[in-house]
């Protein structure tokens, strides 16, 4: 694959295809952890992290021991045990090697573990027949553009906290509304051709 | 043969990486402080966040690196503070130990109600109705039991349509406080015996029409009391906790049986 095709899966991944205003992968901790901008981008470091490492293995695995054998309807099975066991030791490997990125990450690395974005993104690279570099890239930038995501939707729920709404709005329907506002901000993306 | 393949492949995948990670956890042990296990033995347990920490392991972390002080869990109680502080080498200052109270007494037959509400059991969904409450009674308890749901010490049950507290289970953590839409709950020192059940603040007419029981600020209580501290504001006895010796008086000459004594 060429750098122009590297770069289009770069742009697409983090604006046009965004996991979550495009993809809706990724909701779950989009919504749960995006309360203060400062845990938000604790959980997008960690997704970005996470993304990134998984399609690195999953493609390692896919290509050298499903598809040889003919395994590939074991795809789905296989990743989420390599995801599981990624986190697990991601979550070891941190805490003994950065306590710091480690304590500044919580509570979310093993949250990761249940993430559909990162389930979402290896089986897309083997949908889009992606070489290794090719997801890895889709896996940084996936983990970017939910990281763009996040941090800007949590940057929109502060101020939410200091606006006049109907009471009846309170809590999770504001949220979901504003959601729904700024993944509209993102259609404009949307149909964009790159290269 | 493609399914002996598939159950190979995958038990292999899985003892690998179960392998792995044994072996990945004892390379990256990390030895945690020896203070932090002992100080985590002693708390409760129930991660009710009523510390300000993210449940008990990190309370237990913070007090353990000498951040935080050793009286801040109020679920394990004023004996489990001091052996904290025993392990930490500090000298133990006693969390007064405070409990739920409800100060409504309007149940069902006591309390006109505003409406027969039939929707989801949840107090926030029963506030929307108007007149923020189920009752005519806007000052009321609504019952839909949103402080038992968060109770998690089984200590706080609606009875009657009213929630009440079950003294000897509440550790007074708050978090029936956090949960209470109408902030009617509120945390009185375990010591205090005798609340006025009642916050309705409307005229003494107005009570009588809505509540069999509610406090009409007659005055009585704040006549009687020989501590100075029962006064009637806002229509509504109060009681002033540092100032009351728990005689009763106030409760025996009340017209309403609107204040309740707890028993020691």
């Amino acid at each position: 694959m060429s750098v122009t095709e590297y770069l289009s899966i770069a742009i697409g991944a983090i604006l046009i295809n965004n996991f979550i205003f495009s993809q809706f992968l990724g909701c779950c901790p989009f919504l749960g952890c995006s309360s203060k901008v400062e845990t938000a981008t604790g959980m997008g470091l960690a997704v970005v992290f996470v993304m990134g490492l998984a399609s690195a293995i999953c493609y390692v695995v896919n290509e050298f021991i499903l598809v040889p054998l003919d395994l590939a309807f074991l795809q789905t099975l296989a990743f989420i045990l390599v995801i599981a066991a990624l986190v697990q030791f991601v979550e070891m490997f941190l805490k003994k090697a950065v306590p710091s990125l480690y304590s500044a990450l919580g509570i979310y690395l093993p949250l990761i573990t249940t993430n559909c974005a990162v389930l979402g993104v290896v089986l897309l690279n083997v949908q889009n027949s992606y070489d290794f570099l090719g997801s890895v890239i889709y896996g940084i930038t996936g983990g970017l553009g939910f990281m763009l995501a996040i941090v800007l939707f949590a940057s929109v729920r502060e101020r939410i906290a200091f606006a006049d709404y109907p009471e009846c709005f309170d809590g999770f329907p504001i949220c979901l509304i504003s959601a729904g506002l700024v993944a509209l901000a993102f259609m404009g993306f949307s149909g964009m051709k790159i290269f | 043969m493609s399914i002996l393949y598939a159950v190979l492949v995958l038990g292999a995948l899985g003892a690998v990486f179960g392998a792995l990670l044994a072996f990945a956890s004892k390379i990256f042990h990390v030895e945690v402080d020896p203070k932090q296990a002992a100080v985590r033995e002693c708390l409760a347990g129930a991660n009710c966040g009523g510390c300000g920490y993210p449940g008990c392991d990190g309370y237990a972390a913070a007090v353990a690196k000498g951040e935080a002080p050793c009286n801040k869990c109020v679920a394990s109680g004023p004996e489990a503070a001091a052996k904290i502080a025993e392990i930490m080498g500090v000298a133990a200052d006693a969390a007064e130990k405070k409990v739920a109270f409800v100060p409504c007494s309007g149940c069902n037959n006591v309390a006109e109600m505003r409406f027969n509400y039939t929707g989801p059991e949840d107090c926030r969904a029963a506030m929307l109705f108007g007149g923020k409450s189920n009752k005519l009674c806007t000052f009321a308890c609504i019952g839909m039991g949103n402080c038992a749901k968060a109770c998690k010490f089984d200590a706080m049950h609606v009875v009657k349509g009213v929630a009440k507290v079950d003294r000897s289970k509440c550790v007074g953590c708050g978090a029936c406080v956090d949960a209470c839409p109408k902030d009617i709950v509120q945390l009185i020192p375990e010591k205090q015996r005798t609340m006025v059940a009642c916050r309705n603040q409307d005229k003494g007419a107005q009570v009588m029409k809505i509540c069999k029981t509610g406090c009409i600020g007659c005055m009585k209580c704040q006549r009687e009391c020989p501590a100075d501290a029962i006064h009637v504001e806002n229509f509504v006895a109060k009681i002033d906790t540092s100032k009351c010796t728990q005689c009763g008086h106030c409760a025996l000459v009340c017209p309403r049986h609107i204040i309740t004594t707890f028993k020691a």
